[in-house]
């Protein structure tokens, strides 16, 4: 007993910046953003809290899906930071939800969505629920250091939601990590005690981009290659992948080697940027509104984040 | 075929450039490659010779990796 999909959500913040707003701000430009990544604009939160947004993609799914909040048994969310550290942003949106259910966040940064859909199925397999609403939400705006040009203009803000009942639609699932602290790495505030012995360090997103590159594409193709396998599909089966949308030659290196077709990656990464575990609900809504999906298509997931984390499943559409 | 010569098949292999203007003092930057660009590239090196090369600051120019191949082959 896993799960199917039955609803999805996603909401951005409403402020848009283009590379060229950008560069009016840090010493950056359209082309070198575009050519190293593929990102054209972002969205950013400016009033809005994350669970403002969350709150709507996940009202969106609850929509899509014909289910009450009150019929939900479980409420997982993926974030690296909430509005608060506590409660957990999973508990703020059950507040606003009205939902009554158990509730709580996981952090997997950039996989988060992944190891969220997981655990879903570790719940539905214990038959300890028959409703989950996966959630997952990022004000990387908030993580980023706005004075470090190379790494500020890669993320942008989003949420996105998925309401699981009980089912038979998830083929395989896969999930990593390989600690390395030092290649991507955000520091927590410090607080004021007046014990503390160490500095606190800046609380801003640190990155070593060739590292994260070189472990991205290459996790990316064997992650595919086994939950391909794992589910007992050939690539010709599959009808779309949906990768983590960090840059997009991440993305076309892995396709390049694993040969799957182009034209059945989907993308907005030129759209929303890197929205870290909001990326693959936010593709995955969007692909469901647009009425590309039919039901039977099999859908191939892959993510990888800061950790090291990584994880990819796939999925059959059945809507 | 020398080290070499499979580096620069490599190259040419990846960002079409010509072939008898790579030295072994030609930069990675002068191809108009990126940092993104080198990475994909010591990957398909790594592919090629069968070993696994650490991204760092010092694969600048073709002779850096050429070397660092050269050693790790016993």
């Amino acid at each position: 007993m896993s799960f199917t999909i039955i609803g999805t959500g996603s909401k951005v913040p409403a402020l848009v910046k283009t590379n060229e707003q950008l560069a009016d701000l840090v010493e950056t430009s359209d082309e070198w953003i575009t050519t190293r990544t593929g990102i054209k604009q972002r969205h950013i939160c400016t009033t809005e809290s994350l669970a403002d947004i969350l709150y709507d993609a996940a009202a969106s799914a609850l929509d899509d899906a014909g289910t009450r909040a009150d019929e939900l048994d479980l409420i997982v969310c993926a974030t690296i930071r909430g509005d608060y550290i506590s409660p957990s942003l999973a508990c703020v949106v059950q507040e606003r939800l009205r939902a009554s259910c158990p509730a709580f966040d996981i952090n997997a940064a950039c996989t988060g969505f992944i190891y969220a859909l997981d655990v879903a199925e570790g719940y539905f397999a214990r038959k300890k629920a028959r409703k989950v609403l996966v959630l997952a939400a990022e004000a990387m705006s908030k993580t980023a250091d706005w004075n470090d040009r190379a790494t500020c203009v890669l993320f942008g803000d989003g949420a996105g939601a998925a309401v699981l009942a009980e089912g038979d639609d998830l083929l395989s699932i896969k999930l990593t990590a390989v600690g390395n602290t030092g290649a991507l790495f955000i520091p927590h505030v410090g607080g004021n005690c007046p014990f503390v012995a160490v500095q606190s360090a800046r609380p801003y997103l640190s990155m070593q981009g060739q590292d994260v590159y070189k472990f991205a594409v290459s996790s990316m193709c064997r992650d595919i290659q086994d939950v391909i396998k794992e589910a007992g599909i050939a690539k010709t089966d599959i009808a779309y992948v949906l990768p983590h949308q960090a840059n997009i030659r991440i993305i076309d290196a892995a396709q390049k080697r694993l040969k799957i077709p182009q034209y059945k990656y989907i993308s907005n990464i030129e759209k929303y940027g890197n929205t870290s575990a909001a990326s693959i609900p936010l593709l995955l809504d969007e692909a469901n509104r647009d009425g590309r999906f039919k039901c039977g298509d099999i859908l191939v997931m892959s993510a990888f984040g800061g950790g090291f984390t990584t994880g990819a499943c796939v999925i059959r559409w059945n809507r | 075929m020398t080290t070499f010569d499979k580096v620069v098949k490599i190259l040419v292999d990846y960002n079409d450039c010509d072939a008898s203007e790579i030295t072994m003092g030609t930069k990675f930057a002068d191809l108009g490659l990126d940092s993104l660009d080198t990475v994909e590239l010591v990957m398909n090196f790594e592919e090629e010779f069968g070993i696994t090369i650490e991204m760092n600051e010092g694969l600048q120019t073709v002779g850096d990796v050429v070397k660092l191949i050269d050693s790790t082959q016993g």
